[in-house]
């Protein structure tokens, strides 16, 4: 790890602990799905924790995040917990959207999370509208984006970074680029560079390491201050990897990448294993105390597991609900 | 009272709950100096600022979806879309986006925005500036639809909405910005999924919507000359839909007619007669019949443009067929 050695242990502690509870968390929704315990299917967020704890770790509970179908790690990362999103991924009336929305529209508003979205591209509107609220409210809130490289393609995009850009928005595009675009390499559907779209509108853009939650969290450090300065909007190209298929029933895509590509970077490149060395070798955390960290997250997710398996299904009264917001 | 024109009433709505509301802003194109193409907007600039009365570049997807986000964190957004035709560029941030956002979020999220935009054809702006798509929307659960058959309702109906906490589409009649109504000076609200009673009458009920109410208000002196008594009725709001009022009065004159200025086929006019003939079937003496605008795309050509939409002369022939019992035998 090139980071500079620190010395807020507990900043670095509890980054290793998001990152693997992400992981943890999707493990084991990986296994609802493979055992079919889980309706319908999920998008894994594996091997690219770095990205959304290095970002979510310099936010504030009242800045604000758009997530995509690709979620969960954002929804831990924003400080969602397992219990609620284990139900909500079981349509269980306990879960975040009382089962309404599932895997892939967990919103946990408390904590900033205006939601996952399953239109790729689709909450870029959305995370720029919001930091249009800020601003003009009053309010020093900073709104990250997440999307894929894949959303790049979306024409929503660049309406909203122009518009950003104008009106000098207090807003965060962090485009997650791990390289495939459901099932199409990211060179096959990216002309040129994505950086160089952002810096096309004025837009400063910063590209950097995805799998090193220090260098993420040092330059999301930087722009949310910047921007809380109101010298937004920033854009950041986060080089990144999907150690799972597109969705968790993408099970053999050879076709389109291959085992030793995976191979490597899940063993050269993995974010909690490099972070976990980079702590030990700091003296923050020995290995032994790493180790029990994993185990007291891998008790809290089977122990939520189980509680959402047993869970009650919301009642059908509640089909007709929450169409509508009451009137006033 | 004084009359204003529904434009007036527009900007007067507007202004007044931009004044109540600090969170309330207008977004769009042109919205600022130039205060529309329509104009409806001239002066709020000078009030309210650039800060809250805000221009875009020509990007509708854009400015939608920044509304569904501010909707959501606070601000009461009014989205200015120049023509209703432009629907089809915003979809996915109005029907994906700010109409599920409540219900997928088990009512965590809600995004209370308005949506003005207009209608209508005969203005000669051929078939990409006059649809009246209004049915598209009401199709989609999340969304109110409002449509205002004059100055009065424009501004009724306007200031509930930015008020209201859901997304709200507005359907104004482009063709009705200058035409005058009696509004008071002093402030009132019109509820939505409250019908009016245009006129009462016994013999056939007219429904109509928007600027459909006057072409039914016309036919109904027409028939009245004849002897014919037809109630007309505006709903109002599509969605939500005042079915008791409609039906009681269906119900009364066993006939009625339904026009709107959507396209006749899967439309409002379908709708809601299809409901009065499921909910007052053993009251009709008539099959209910719908009126909307000719299924083709809006023409250019005036000859060909005024055909396609319902007319006061053949609102009153259908009803002259329905109240003498012919249409029972058109088939």
């Amino acid at each position: 790890m090139p980071a500079k050695p620190k010395t807020n242990s507990e900043d670095y502690l509890r980054m290793y602990t998001q990152m693997a509870r992400i992981r943890t968390f999707e493990d084991n929704a990986n296994q609802l799905y493979l055992s079919a315990k889980m309706p319908g299917l999920t998008h894994m967020y594996s091997g690219q924790e770095a990205v959304a704890v290095g970002i979510c770790e310099a936010l504030k509970t009242t800045d604000k995040i758009t997530s995509t179908h690709r979620g969960h790690g954002h929804c831990v990362a924003k400080g969602a917990n397992f219990k609620q999103m284990f139900c909500e991924l079981l349509g269980k009336e306990e879960g975040y959207c009382r089962g309404k929305g599932g895997s892939m529209h967990i919103a946990d508003q408390a904590n900033g999370n205006l939601g996952a979205n399953a239109i790729v591209g689709g909450s870029m509107g959305i995370a720029t509208g919001s930091a249009l609220s800020a601003k003009r409210l009053g309010r020093d809130d900073v709104t990250v984006c997440f999307f894929g490289d894949g959303a790049t393609a979306q024409g929503l995009m660049y309406e909203v970074m122009n518009m950003a850009a104008l009106w000098k928005l207090p807003v965060i595009y962090a485009c997650e680029n791990n390289g495939y675009s459901e099932y199409t390499r990211t060179d096959e559907i990216a002309a040129g560079s994505i950086t160089a779209r952002a810096e096309a509108f004025g837009i400063e853009a910063f590209k950097v390491d995805g799998q090193n939650v220090l260098a993420v969290n040092d330059l999301a450090q930087k722009l949310v201050a910047r921007c809380r300065k109101g010298e937004g909007p920033f854009f950041i190209e986060l080089e990144t990897y999907r150690y799972h298929g597109h969705h968790v029933g993408d099970i053999n895509r050879e076709y389109y990448r291959s085992k030793a590509e995976e191979s490597e970077w899940k063993t050269n490149r993995d974010p909690i294993t490099s972070f976990g060395t980079w702590l030990a070798e700091q003296g923050i955390a020995t290995d032994a105390e790493l180790k029990a960290i994993q185990e007291d997250i891998k008790a809290d997710a089977t122990a939520a597991v189980e509680y959402a398996l047993s869970a009650k299904y919301p009642d059908v009264i509640e089909v007709d609900m929450h169409v509508y917001a009451s009137a006033s | 009272m004084r009359e204003i024109t529904l434009s007036k009433a527009v900007n007067e709505a507007i202004a007044e709950e931009m004044r109540r509301d600090e969170t309330v802003f207008v977004i769009g194109e042109d919205v600022a100096e130039a205060g529309t193409p329509f104009k409806i907007l001239s002066g709020l600039v000078e009030e309210f600022g650039t800060d809250r009365i805000i221009d875009t570049p020509i990007a509708e997807p854009g400015f939608m979806g920044i509304a569904v986000g501010a909707a959501m964190t606070g601000s009461r957004p009014i989205v200015d879309l120049m023509f209703g035709d432009f629907l089809f560029l915003v979809m996915d941030q109005l029907c994906n986006q700010a109409a599920k956002a409540h219900y997928m979020s088990g009512g965590k999220l809600n995004v209370p925005l308005v949506l003005r935009t207009n209608m209508g054809a005969t203005r000669r702006s051929a078939a990409q500036h006059s649809q009246s798509l209004h049915a598209l929307v009401a199709h989609i659960p999340g969304l109110k639809v409002a449509m205002p058959s004059s100055a009065y309702e424009a501004k009724g109906l306007l200031k509930t909405a930015i008020r209201d906490n859901n997304p709200v589409v507005i359907f104004e009649d482009k063709l009705m910005y200058q035409d005058k109504a009696p509004v008071p000076e002093e402030e009132y609200l019109i509820p939505f999924g409250v019908a009016n009673i245009k006129r009462e009458g016994t013999d056939i009920t007219l429904i109509a919507t928007s600027s459909m109410v006057q072409v039914a208000e016309k036919a109904a002196e027409m028939l009245a000359a004849e002897g014919i008594s037809a109630e007309v009725i505006d709903p109002r709001t599509i969605v939500p839909l005042d079915e008791e009022t409609l039906l009681k009065s269906v119900r009364k004159t066993s006939r009625a007619i339904v026009i709107d200025e959507g396209h006749q086929s899967y439309g409002v006019t379908a709708e809601i007669a299809s409901r009065l003939t499921e909910k007052a079937f053993y009251h009709l003496d008539a099959p209910v019949v719908r009126m909307g605008a000719m299924d083709v795309p809006i023409p250019f050509s005036p000859a060909l443009e005024d055909i396609t939409v319902p007319t006061p002369e053949g609102v009153a022939e259908m009803a002259r067929k329905l109240c003498s019992g012919t249409m029972i035998h058109a088939a």
